[in-house]
């Protein structure tokens, strides 16, 4: 039995369950949970640690690959895991399968689309020439 | 897919009453979603404003320095830690553990002292250097 294959024999006989699976998307909330705690921290202390919070400084940080990659895995993992958290809000309250489906997808865009500019301004301040 | 009959629902929705377990649950979900929505926001704002170059990101740092602006980092720290101290009491409820009554109780209190006091002291740090 994978790790997503979680539903028990009796569910997967009925196809009950709220959202008919959801194995997957558990572990991946836990996974991306603890990725979160220590990336979250990281990026805390570095902010604290930078000399000052200026656009010179803080371009410079994020020059490095010290502070480009785990901010690059930040935003990722931020995105991906905050969908998780909208979708299970979204599966909870929004019963009607239309809705659930339309809202789903609109954070499904904003997530995505949020995370390709967040990306492309990080690949622009960390391969972009010096300001 | 098999016959669907009607699902068990909860039988006390309209019967409860606050308690720390239930607030801790509420606020996760909460400071989740202001995280994802408000939170995620900001950082890609700040990301695109340090890319488009220095004028940009001052304008960005003058927004952040008004008193709403001030009020917003403030609230998304502490939903940050709220998130992030009720996330790892989630966790530690995933294994199985801390569900006696009393512990489990304190374990939620503990979660909004913890980012109460997390955040004051994040952010008397902060204008403390900032003055």
């Amino acid at each position: 039995m994978s790790l997503g294959d979680s539903s028990t024999e009796l569910g997967k006989v009925r196809g009950l369950g709220s959202a008919r699976e959801g194995g997957e998307h558990w572990i991946g909330e836990r996974v991306s949970s603890i990725a979160l705690l220590l990336l979250g921290v990281w990026l805390i202390a570095s902010l604290l640690m930078l000399p000052a919070l200026d656009h010179g400084t803080v371009r410079e940080w994020l020059r490095t690959p010290l502070g480009a990659v785990p901010m690059a895995l930040f935003v990722i993992t931020a995105f991906y895991h905050g969908l998780d958290g909208m979708k299970v809000v979204v599966d909870d309250y929004v019963h009607e399968p239309g809705n659930n489906f339309a809202l789903n997808t609109l954070l499904l865009f904003l997530a995505v689309g949020g995370a390709g500019f967040a990306l492309f301004a990080l690949a622009k301040i960390a391969f972009g020439g010096a300001a | 897919m098999a016959e669907q009959r009607a699902r068990p629902l909860s039988p006390h929705l309209g019967v409860w009453r606050w308690g720390p377990g239930m607030a801790a649950s509420i606020f996760h979900r909460v400071s989740g979603g202001a995280l994802t929505l408000a939170g995620l926001a900001a950082l890609t704002w700040w990301l695109l404003a340090l890319a488009k170059g220095g004028d940009a990101y001052d304008d960005f740092v003058a927004i952040a320095s008004t008193w709403v602006g001030i009020v917003v980092l403030v609230g998304l720290t502490w939903a940050f830690f709220q998130h992030l101290l009720s996330g790892i009491r989630h966790l530690v409820m995933d294994t199985g553990e801390n569900f006696e009554l009393r512990a489990n109780k304190n374990g939620a209190i503990l979660t909004f002292v913890g980012a109460v006091l997390l955040t004051a002291v994040l952010w008397f740090y902060i204008l403390g250097v900032a003055k």
